[in-house]
């Protein structure tokens, strides 16, 4: 671990340059942008979860008074193929489709036609003036029975991809992967016990608390700017221009402060419809989806049911796994079923494995990135069978996992070898931790589970300006959601030797900035945190260059240290130090403003593990699980701002406690949401958690100047199954299936009595 | 439908405005007022992102109409700093890094100045309960329940 004194600012966790404005009301969000001769945007969605669209009739909506426009999905043209960058895009043709249907729709609160309208009321007036001809045809909500030879099929173009031969029959499934090692049934045969066990997780939301929301306005020469809350606003402008047919360039997409995403803010919805409905309007449109909206018609992740068997020796040795993974879609191909079965042995170094995974179409919201995306219910299954295996062995679940333990050099289930990770560091920190050693009182139950993610690089601009008084404006284009404008700040300060306070980061938009990928796959302060390290090193360089002018002298007798010019080792001149802020003030003189910049695609992100402990109590009578502790234990790389990365691990925690223990999107049988609602759908409150420890482990990531791994998505990953394994250490049996709801775990307990 | 005249306060302030009989306190107070500060999540009570005290007393705005501010004193976030700086409860909540996304925060920094009001010495579980109807997503209000702690020790005695 760092020395202590290792940095000067990396580490601490001073006060983001944001709060200010965010303590105060004044930050703007999506919602919170109007424009001048703004109009109401609105959606009219189906009321069928699986329909054939007859006809859309609008003359009478268009007629109403107070109406600008009113559009469907003919209105827009013909999506073509080709798919979308970042994190949650798949393909154009269907983001099209999701945004407005054409010809099907395919979920209940599909958008199927748009209005703009100076009032809500007018609006609402042309909403109901529109009439739909709907065909109802039979809802697929079941994800095995949608897999099934005789199901109805939601798109007879779908023809599954990565099977040996291609299929002459479309199917629900869109798409299979198989990742094979060794052989099972060798593996099987030498094991002294085998667990075997499926699982279920339905569907789950990303909950985050602001609506989506856009204001966007078209002019007369055709160029289209879009206020939105967005993780990715280059991606954005890409969806929004091929979706609307127009050229990258005739659309501007401008960042909001967001009030949160966790990957749910990665595709759009409605920053498409706004634009079309403006050019129709000839005027700005604003939408806000309603909370209803957000839950019916925006991606939450794959419902799952995933089957595993694995085989140990009686010292703990794994000797062979399978894994079957069905992971629910929603109504378009691309459900995260192959980070699922990539990261459900990654922990672990095993010889034989069979795993098989589907992404299948059912009529349900399209499913979008959530935290880790596909994880945390794959390591759900195995964490809880490894748990039962490790009672059955009479073994301490961490030495069995510490048995089994991935280190540097091992080959992942995904092909690659792990550079240097901290699985063993974290499995040694949980070991040791009071939350684990403490003796427990009676009817409590103790629960561990490991994470992973694979964290990702990826493209980052970055610009950082000196001002003629020293300071320094960084400039980059990932959206702050969790304080990276601080961590931005912490490594720009650290890099060029500066107080953290002379330093401020702001976020520009798709015309202000470079190309940047979405804030997503934990790449933030890892990605542009290189490309804003690598400006400020450009800058060093230009102001080693000035010094050296200043002081008629060759640069390799100059060196900057401290956040000062200074004669180098052994360079025999008599100068004072130069600081920045003498540097920039005399920059008119020595060639002009100093600017530092860098492009890159960040390689060598590096993969995260962690473990989480949970201590439970169950209340016998009424089904209800109390969480009494949790231990969050994670491998940061490094922890570039304190407190925000504990942050990371406490709301990841809390996230998948809510997951584990009430979240669902309940179905009625006509595949209508139930709890399209926080009241029903019920995330954890402040009075459902304890404080959450942490242990932030630091093994730095070599290819990261300050040896970042990146920590947004790891921590949501591990809480399913600890908390899963303490229930079932508190009741004394299995419940393989979350949520861990009252009702449910009730049942299981009476149904024992 | 015609628009119905209210008098009120706001953090203070006379204010008049013109509303619809159905439009709540929430929307009255962003769209017609330009204060937005105040948040929307769900517009059914549910979040607490649109917390605002009604003659002191902590409500979500949602819940209210426009024409219920009539003769009474709305609090919102935008009251809660004054001219010489932040109120100890937004300083301790950027001190404790007790937000992340930022949505969230005004509704619980004036559910926790009704608190601290009420109860200037409240021990965590009262603090839980009482943050309860606030919706924090990404958190897990640990650093919360650390920051509402810190404003009312510094409340109780100024450094």
């Amino acid at each position: 671990m760092a020395a202590q004194n290792e940095f000067k600012v990396i580490g601490t966790s001073p006060v983001r340059p944001d709060g200010v404005d965010k303590v105060t009301g004044r930050a703007e969000f999506a919602a919170d942008q109007t424009m001048s001769n703004a109009v109401v945007g609105k959606v009219l969605r189906s009321p069928h979860a699986h329909a054939n669209i007859k006809s859309i009739d609008l003359t009478d909506a268009r007629a109403l008074p107070g109406v600008y426009a009113v559009i469907c999905g003919a209105d827009f043209p013909e999506a073509g193929g080709g798919d979308i960058g970042g994190e949650g895009g798949g393909s154009l043709k269907d983001v099209a489709q999701n945004v407005m249907a054409r010809g099907k729709a395919l979920y209940h609160g599909h958008a199927v036609a748009a209005v703009a309208a100076a009032s809500n009321e007018a609006a609402d007036a042309a909403l109901a003036a529109i009439k739909v001809e709907y065909e109802a045809l039979p809802p697929v909500l079941d994800v095995v029975k949608a897999m099934e030879d005789d199901s109805p099929l939601l798109d007879d173009q779908c023809f599954t991809k990565n099977l040996p031969e291609t299929p002459d029959k479309p199917s629900n499934i869109a798409a299979v992967m198989n990742l094979v090692r060794g052989d099972v049934d060798e593996g099987f045969a030498e094991a002294d016990e085998i667990i075997e066990q499926e699982y279920k997780i339905p569907m789950a939301h990303q909950g985050y608390i602001e609506p989506h929301a856009c204001c966007a306005t078209i002019n007369e020469e055709g160029k289209a700017t879009v206020w939105c809350s967005t993780q990715g606003p280059f991606e954005f402008r890409q969806m929004t221009a091929g979706i609307c047919g127009m050229k990258l360039s005739q659309v501007r997409i401008v960042s909001s402060e967001i009030g949160g995403g966790f990957g749910g803010k990665t595709v759009v919805y409605l920053e498409p419809v706004a634009v079309m409905l403006s050019k129709h309007a000839g005027r700005p449109v604003k939408m806000t989806m309603t909370r209803e909206e957000v839950f019916r018609a925006t991606g939450p992740t794959s419902g799952t049911v995933v089957r595993v068997k694995v085989g140990a020796k009686k010292d703990g040795t794994l000797t062979a796994a399978t894994a079957w993974l069905a992971y629910e879609a929603g109504a378009f191909a691309g459900a995260p079923m192959g980070p699922g079965a990539m990261t459900i042995l990654a922990p672990y170094k095993i010889d034989n494995f069979k795993i098989s995974a589907f992404d299948v179409l059912v009529n349900k919201p399209k499913v979008a990135a959530y935290r880790a995306p596909g994880a945390p219910q794959s390591m759900h299954a195995m964490e809880s069978a490894l748990d039962d295996m490790a009672r059955k062995l009479g073994m301490d679940p961490l030495d069995l996992r510490m048995v089994n333990a991935a280190e540097e050099g091992t080959t992942a289930p995904y092909g690659a070898k792990f550079p240097v990770i901290g699985l063993k560091a974290c499995l040694e920190a949980a070991k040791k931790h009071p939350n684990y050693t403490k003796k427990l009182n009676d009817g409590v139950g103790r629960g561990v589970a490991v994470g992973f993610w694979f964290n990702v690089g990826g493209e980052s601009s970055a610009e950082a300006h000196v001002n003629e008084d020293g300071s320094v404006t960084v400039l980059e284009a990932n959206p702050d959601i969790g304080g990276s404008r601080a961590s931005m700040c912490l490594m720009a300060a650290e890099t060029l030797g500066v107080p953290y306070e002379s330093v401020k980061t702001y976020i520009g938009d798709t015309e202000t900035s470079g190309w940047t990928m979405v804030t997503g796959g934990s790449r933030v302060t890892f990605a542009t945190g290189m490309a804003v390290v690598q400006a400020c090193e450009d800058i060093i360089a230009q102001c080693k260059a000035r010094a050296a002018s200043t002081w008629g002298v060759d640069e390799s007798m100059v060196e900057w240290r401290d956040g000062e010019a200074v004669p180098a080792p052994g360079a025999n001149i008599d100068v004072e130090p130069l600081t920045l802020a003498d540097i920039a003030g005399k920059s008119a003189k020595t060639g002009g403003p100093i600017l530092g910049r860098a492009a890159l695609n960040a390689q060598g992100a590096g993969p995260s593990f962690s473990v989480n402990i949970a201590e439970v109590e169950v209340d016998k009578e009424t089904g209800r699980t109390e969480l009494l502790g949790f231990t969050a234990v994670q491998d940061a790389g490094r922890a570039i701002h304190k407190a925000y990365v504990e942050g990371q691990l406490q709301g990841g925690a809390a996230q998948g406690i809510g997951w584990a223990l009430n979240e669902e999107y309940i179905f009625n049988a006509d595949g209508v949401m139930e709890n399209a609602g926080f009241l029903d759908y019920r995330i954890p409150v402040a009075s459902d958690l304890p404080m959450i420890d942490t242990v932030v482990i630091e093994v730095p990531n070599p290819s990261h100047p300050y040896g970042v791994r990146g920590v947004g998505e790891t921590p949501i990953v591990a809480p399913l199954a600890a908390v899963s394994n303490a229930v079932a250490d508190a009741v004394g049996f299995r419940i393989a299936d979350l949520p861990l709801s009252p009702p449910k775990v009730l049942e299981a307990i009476d149904s024992r009595a | 439908m015609a628009k119905v005249h209210v008098t009120t306060t706001v953090n203070s302030e006379t204010v008049e405005f013109l509303c619809d009989p159905n439009q709540t306190l929430l929307d009255v107070l962003r769209d017609e007022l330009g204060k937005t500060g105040t948040k929307e999540g769900c517009g059914t009570g549910d979040c607490g992102a649109c917390s605002v005290t009604l003659d002191g007393r902590l409500v979500c705005s949602c819940l209210v109409l426009g024409v219920e501010a009539q003769g009474k004193a709305v609090g919102t976030v935008e009251g809660i700093a004054n001219a010489d700086g932040l109120h100890p409860i937004q300083q301790k909540f950027l001190e404790n890094a007790a937000l992340q996304c930022g949505i969230c925060t005004p509704g619980l920094i004036v559910a926790t100045k009704a608190l601290l009001e009420k109860d200037p010495n409240p021990d965590e579980k009262t603090i839980r309960y009482w943050l309860a109807g606030n919706l924090c997503r990404c958190t897990g209000y640990d650093k919360i329940v650390r920051a509402v702690q810190d404003a009312a020790k510094d409340l109780a005695h100024p450094a």
